[in-house]
């Protein structure tokens, strides 16, 4: 899970990485009250789960009264990049001096946690590898000892970043590992990290993945959930406690297992079609759980046809064709459905379809023969 | 002979009282796994249809000996649960729960790695070997005992790819579920160097999937230490960038985790890689059969 910058700054302050005051707001007289508040000039910042904000005019400096509601009038409900801006952070303006970048990254393939320190920052951090691989410095960290006092040494002498800070950086280095660990993080970013005119190190930007499993730890941030920034099929399905991940194409798709899924929207897209959707109906599908996942399919206008692709191991294909029936029975979809059962109890899931002739379904023995089938009707 | 299960695991299951626990131990059970018990923290000295169940691993070991653990308790308790079955001493711990936050998985595993035990999983489907052992849920009825070593990230894929393989008359000699998440206790390279020193295994499968770089990992691999002829499956071409794929591990971030990297990186290295399930048993079939005769 994401969390908006503002977001992240809250847990930045909780475990003591210095950031410049500010607070959220919604409406124009709320960030015109919190300006007030703060003192100008202020910076208005749009808050929105995704990159490029300032290019896309969503971060500007107000230095009085008129410029703050000019401003919050002209980001609030403003569109970046298909994300509608709710809220902006407004927060007091600094002083820059010099622009670093600090993160802690979840290193997969070391399977350890990185810290990374550069002394060019306000960038991209593609463009630095680009521009100068050696400024970026890299260290692990062995988890089981945490960050200690000398690889925030190490990294800010290493980094060639100026003396006078040296000493700081590495200090929220180590409160950066700390919001990592603490708050279940599997990514923590700051870009920029400011150096000020007065030489005061403070995290002017806060990126933040928390993990989403590990939420029951984190009942604060569990409740930050964006629910107005989702996709309406992908809250449904998470209502309804499904796997579901919204595509642009037109062929629904339902299969059990994540890798069987994504194999499936592979061969549909080998075949010629478009896949609409990822869904996985889970390990051992109950009817009434395939029904449920119909629906979320159908509410998604642009699917001309569904496919379902079921290997049954714990799943049992005769509960998959129940299922099937079942949403017949309730929501009479009016696109063609192609259906793969294969696996436990298959003949008799084949045999209740054929049973319950259901208009327009069609049944195909193997994967890539019902691929085929369902972009042919798809259209 | 087979890898990591068989005729002289002696399995102990975490979770043996909960409703799936139950469920699954006795299927393993019935399928011939030799289960001696159960670890359930206050409903010791009950039974499970005959399987005791203890308060913890150490009296579980030291009563039955056990040499392998089945994980299924819940999320939250997981990571408590394999660190304990290994401070019991025990070898092999198979870690089926979904859902274990990154950090605890990642101190497990930085713990474990000093130490001797091995962890499979966590959210996997487990490991069968054919004729001898099920530790898990993998529907065994879809497999028979073969030379083929079939690895993977995904537990459904796995049986679609192990069906079509066993209606070409192949069978597998095991079958390793490795989990779906970002910190897998083995990855691909540990698999592959077991397969490499089984004698009944004469062709090595490994399905993958988008997601961090244990597939490109697992091609340097073979390139310098498999002798055995590999083919791969890659499931995710057309998952689009930064979006969970159902596992917590399938997700391509920016331009890395591709299938289209993974498989580029397998087939530089010289890794046949199928476009999907049928062409990778296909692909099986063709190098079998010039090596021993399918029996069917």
């Amino acid at each position: 899970m994401d969390l908006l910058e503002y977001q992240g700054k809250q847990l930045f302050r909780k475990h003591g990485v210095p950031v410049p005051e500010g607070r959220p707001a919604a409406t124009v007289s709320e960030v015109v009250e919190a300006a007030d508040d703060l003192g100008y000039p202020v910076v208005i910042k749009a808050q929105v789960q995704i990159g490029g904000r300032g290019k896309a005019g969503g971060i500007k400096l107000a230095n009085d009264r008129l410029e703050a509601q000019e401003h919050a009038d002209a980001i609030l409900r403003m569109d970046i990049r298909g994300f509608t801006v709710h809220e902006v952070y407004v927060e007091r303006a600094s002083e820059i001096d010099e622009e670093y970048y600090a993160a802690i990254v979840f290193d997969r393939s070391a399977k350890q946690p990185m810290a990374m320190l550069s002394r060019m920052g306000g960038i991209e951090v593609e463009e630095v590898a680009e521009r100068d691989p050696e400024a970026m410095r890299m260290l692990h960290v062995d988890p089981l000892i945490g960050f200690q006092d000398f690889h925030g040494r190490r990294l800010a002498f290493e980094s060639g970043i100026a003396p006078d800070t040296i000493r700081p950086v590495g200090a929220m280095l180590g409160r950066l590992y700390d919001v990592f660990v603490r708050e279940d993080a599997t990514l923590v970013e700051v870009n920029p990290l400011l150096v000020t005119k007065s030489r005061e190190v403070l995290a002017l930007d806060a990126k933040v993945t928390v993990d989403g499993n590990a939420l029951f730890r984190h009942p604060d941030v569990a409740e930050l959930r964006d629910v107005s920034a989702e996709d309406p099929q992908e809250r449904m399905a998470k209502e309804r406690g499904l796997t579901y991940v919204k595509l642009d194409g037109n062929v629904g798709i339902l299969g059990n297992g994540a890798g069987l899924v994504m194999s499936t929207l592979d061969v549909v897209a080998q075949a010629g079609g478009k896949p609409a959707n990822f869904l996985d109906a889970g390990g051992g599908s109950k009817a009434d759980a395939i029904s449920s996942a119909v629906e979320v399919i159908l509410s998604d206008d642009k699917v001309t046809a569904v496919l379902f692709n079921i290997f049954g191991g714990i799943t049992r294909c005769d509960e998959v064709a129940r299922g099937l029936i079942e949403a017949f029975a309730q929501i009479r979809p009016e696109v063609p459905f192609v259906v793969r059962l294969d696996g436990t109890n298959d003949k008799a899931g084949r045999a209740l379809l054929a049973e319950a002739d259901l208009p327009n379904v069609h049944t195909e023995a193997t994967m890539l023969g019902a691929a085929e089938k369902v972009v042919a009707l798809a259209g | 002979m087979a890898i990591l299960v068989d005729s002289d695991t002696r399995l102990c299951v975490a979770g043996i009282t909960g409703r799936e626990g139950t469920f699954h131990t006795l299927r393993n059970r019935d399928y011939g796994t030799n289960v001696v018990g159960g670890v359930t923290p206050g409903k010791g000295g009950q039974d499970i249809e005959g399987l005791p169940v203890f308060d913890t691993f150490h009296a579980a070991v030291e009563e039955t000996g056990a040499n392998t653990a089945m994980i299924f308790v819940p999320p939250r308790f997981a990571a408590d649960s394999i660190l304990e079955a290994a401070d019991a001493g025990i070898g092999l711990v198979i870690a089926i729960t979904e859902g274990i936050p990154a950090h605890d998985e990642l101190r497990v595993y930085n713990h474990l790695r000093r130490g001797s035990a091995r962890l499979i999983g966590p959210n996997c489907p487990g490991i069968l070997s054919p004729g001898k052992a099920n530790v898990g849920i993998i529907p065994a009825q879809f497999f028979k005992e073969g030379n083929v070593g079939l690895v993977s990230r995904s537990g459904t894929l796995t049986y679609q790819i192990g069906n079509e393989l066993a209606q070409g008359g192949f069978g597998n000699s095991t079958i390793v579920g490795i989990g779906g998440d970002p910190v897998p206790g083995s990855s691909f390279v540990d698999i592959l160097e077991l397969f490499e020193a089984d004698p009944q295994t004469e062709l090595i499968v490994m399905c993958g999937e988008i997601g961090g770089s244990a597939e490109e990992e697992a091609a340097d691999y073979i390139a310098d230490h498999v002798s055995k002829p590999v083919l791969a499956y890659i499931a995710g071409f057309t998952a689009p960038p930064g979006k969970t794929m159902g596992h917590a591990g399938a997700i391509v971030s920016g331009a890395k985790g591709t299938a289209q990297a993974k498989a580029e990186a397998l087939e530089a290295k010289g890794v046949r890689a199928g476009r999907n399930p049928t062409q990778v048993a296909e692909l099986a079939a063709e190098v079998l059969v010039g090596a021993s005769s399918p029996d069917s």
